[in-house]
């Protein structure tokens, strides 16, 4: 008999969908050695320098990497880390299409990827508003143009350098890296999916029907 | 499915994997591994390749630059004949550059939210809160104010017709003679004050102290040619693909590829809602990327094209060698 509450529920929850095991395994299915389960792994990565590099350039201030040498070198290591980011995510993303990795009810997982595939876009998006020089005037003149046609362009001003600046620095970062973990869980919660070609067979048991 | 039976999705990992060879794996090694690397690369092509930082321009460096542009741009909302002035929701209720496809008008149903009053705004606000201790340039605009709005625009059309031919001697603009009221005095005045830097604060000013909202000196320099120009020089234009380049030689947004490619063929390039046409058809995309596992069609082309005999090579070599030794010792 189950704990009755809501903490018990989902705590049950919980432990039956992610043990450390599942989250933290040694052994996982040999096909997994594929040079195209890297590209996951390798996004992640450049996402923490993208974070780490965004932390120190929001902690000096938006001014200070065009006046300092190192805030340059800090700034050029954000640069890249972005540019890392959606090269290795965009290969992850064909290659789990490829694999057709949503399927055996993995369609969630494809579909969080998706969203934070989308959310990137709109925080790199907030990132290069933000940089205070030419690039940043001319894409909030150009961009005004197609977000007012949405009719959002009043509640979404890429004009406005205050409001970028907190959604690149602070909301959408923080909804990436959520988006991301949760994305984790769910494949280390699912595993990954079988070959396209290998499909999983269910095998007969003793309850499989009715005796004819 | 059989009647009985688990869906994939439902059974557990050792029941899902039954077949396939397992192999040792630390996950955590992988990913300090992956860390470490990607940081060597990082640093290697920050060092080597820095980043792209073009100054901003300001409303001082368009008046030193291009000076009639400057007060041809001004003349213009003054007169409302600019495309901020004339623009439409979020910025006035005109309809200049308002977009719709058939009924879908969000951008009418939006509404005001940012409002920008362009001969006020850009124009005459600033030019009142200079006229501390000039006579003159307080004369002239009350005498503009006084004056009717039929007056004002006649004023104004013949100096935008005149600006056409104009000079510049000693640092101001000069046109032809006619009868432009007090406007060559106001535009002069309005230049002096961009040389000198004061009307780039000026048009960040409200009531508040401090100021982030750049709305108000963005919109005026949008609708001169001069930031258009540089942009043209650092290829950033639409029509070069611009939104997703970068100043310099650098990548940009690249990802926007297909965003991007929208503005540079039929009917996109030639249509006056190019921008909502654009961003209802990345919409319909995006979803449809979103939903490829409930798609049929979409969803089964990663069978019908074997990339994913690339992927698991092995694997299937494995399978087949399997196969193999299985029918040899069935035979």
């Amino acid at each position: 008999m189950p704990e009755p509450g809501w903490t018990a529920a989902i705590r049950d929850r919980l432990t039956r969908r992610l043990s450390i095991d599942e989250v933290l395994p040694t052994r996982q299915p040999a096909f997994v050695g594929s040079w195209v389960y890297v590209f996951g792994v390798v996004t992640i990565a450049a996402l923490v320098w993208v974070v780490a590099s965004g932390c120190v350039l929001a902690l000096m201030g938006s001014a200070w990497w065009h006046i300092s040498g190192l805030g340059r070198f800090f700034n050029s290591i954000h640069f890249w880390s972005v540019q890392m980011f959606f090269i290795f995510m965009v290969l992850h993303l064909w290659g789990q299409y490829w694999g057709a990795g949503w399927r055996d009810g993995r369609a969630k997982t494809w579909m969080v990827g998706v969203v934070i595939f989308l959310v990137s876009i709109g925080t790199a998006f907030t990132g290069y508003l933000v940089q205070q020089n030419f690039d940043s005037q001319w894409i909030a003149v150009n961009a005004k143009d197609a977000i007012n046609s949405t009719g959002l362009g009043g509640f979404f001003n890429v004009l406005n350098f205050g409001q970028m600046y907190g959604l690149h620095v602070m909301l959408l970062p923080i909804g990436v890296t959520l988006l991301v973990v949760l994305h984790i869980l769910q494949v280390r919660s699912k595993g990954v999916v079988r070959p396209l070609g290998d499909p999983y067979v269910p095998e007969p048991t003793a309850h499989a029907g009715p005796v004819q | 499915m059989i009647p009985g039976k688990l869906r994939a999705s439902e059974v557990s990992k050792a029941d899902y994997y039954r077949g396939i060879r397992m192999a040792p794996y630390d996950l955590i090694k992988e990913l300090a591994v992956a860390t470490g690397a990607m940081l060597v690369l990082v640093l290697v092509l920050s060092a080597v390749l820095s980043s792209p930082d073009v100054p901003s321009a300001t409303i001082q460096s368009w008046a030193r630059a291009d000076p009639v542009d400057l007060v041809t741009t001004a003349a213009k909302e003054l007169a409302e004949q600019s495309p901020v002035a004339q623009y439409g929701p979020p910025y006035n209720t005109n309809s200049g550059s308002v977009q719709t496809l058939g009924p879908i008008q969000p951008q009418v149903w939006a509404g005001v939210h940012v409002s920008v009053n362009a001969p006020v705004d850009f124009v005459l606000e600033p030019l009142s809160q200079s006229t501390v201790g000039d006579q003159t340039l307080a004369s002239n605009l009350a005498t503009f104010n006084a004056a009717t709005p039929d007056q004002q625009q006649k004023w104004l059309t013949a100096y935008i017709t005149a600006l056409g031919g104009a000079t510049l001697t000693d640092n101001q603009v000069t046109v032809a003679s006619g009868d432009y009221g007090p406007v060559p005095v106001l535009m002069g005045r309005l230049l002096s004050l961009a040389r000198s830097g004061g009307l780039d604060a000026l048009l960040l000013t409200s009531d508040h102290f401090y100021q982030t909202d750049y709305s108000r000196p963005l919109l005026f320099m949008s609708d001169g040619t001069y930031l258009s120009g540089l942009a043209q020089a650092q290829k950033l234009t639409g029509t070069q693909w611009g939104m997703m380049n970068e100043t310099g030689r650098y990548p940009g947004q690249a990802w926007l590829w297909l965003y991007t490619l929208w503005y540079q063929i039929p009917p996109y390039n030639t249509a006056s809602n190019a921008d909502l046409l654009v961003v209802l058809t990345m919409t319909v995309l995006s979803l449809a990327l979103l939903l490829i596992p409930f798609i049929p069609g979409l969803r089964d082309i990663p069978r019908w094209i074997p990339v994913h005999r690339l992927i698991w090579r092995r694997h299937y070599q494995e399978l087949a060698r399997r196969h193999a030794v299985r029918s040899s010792t069935r035979s």
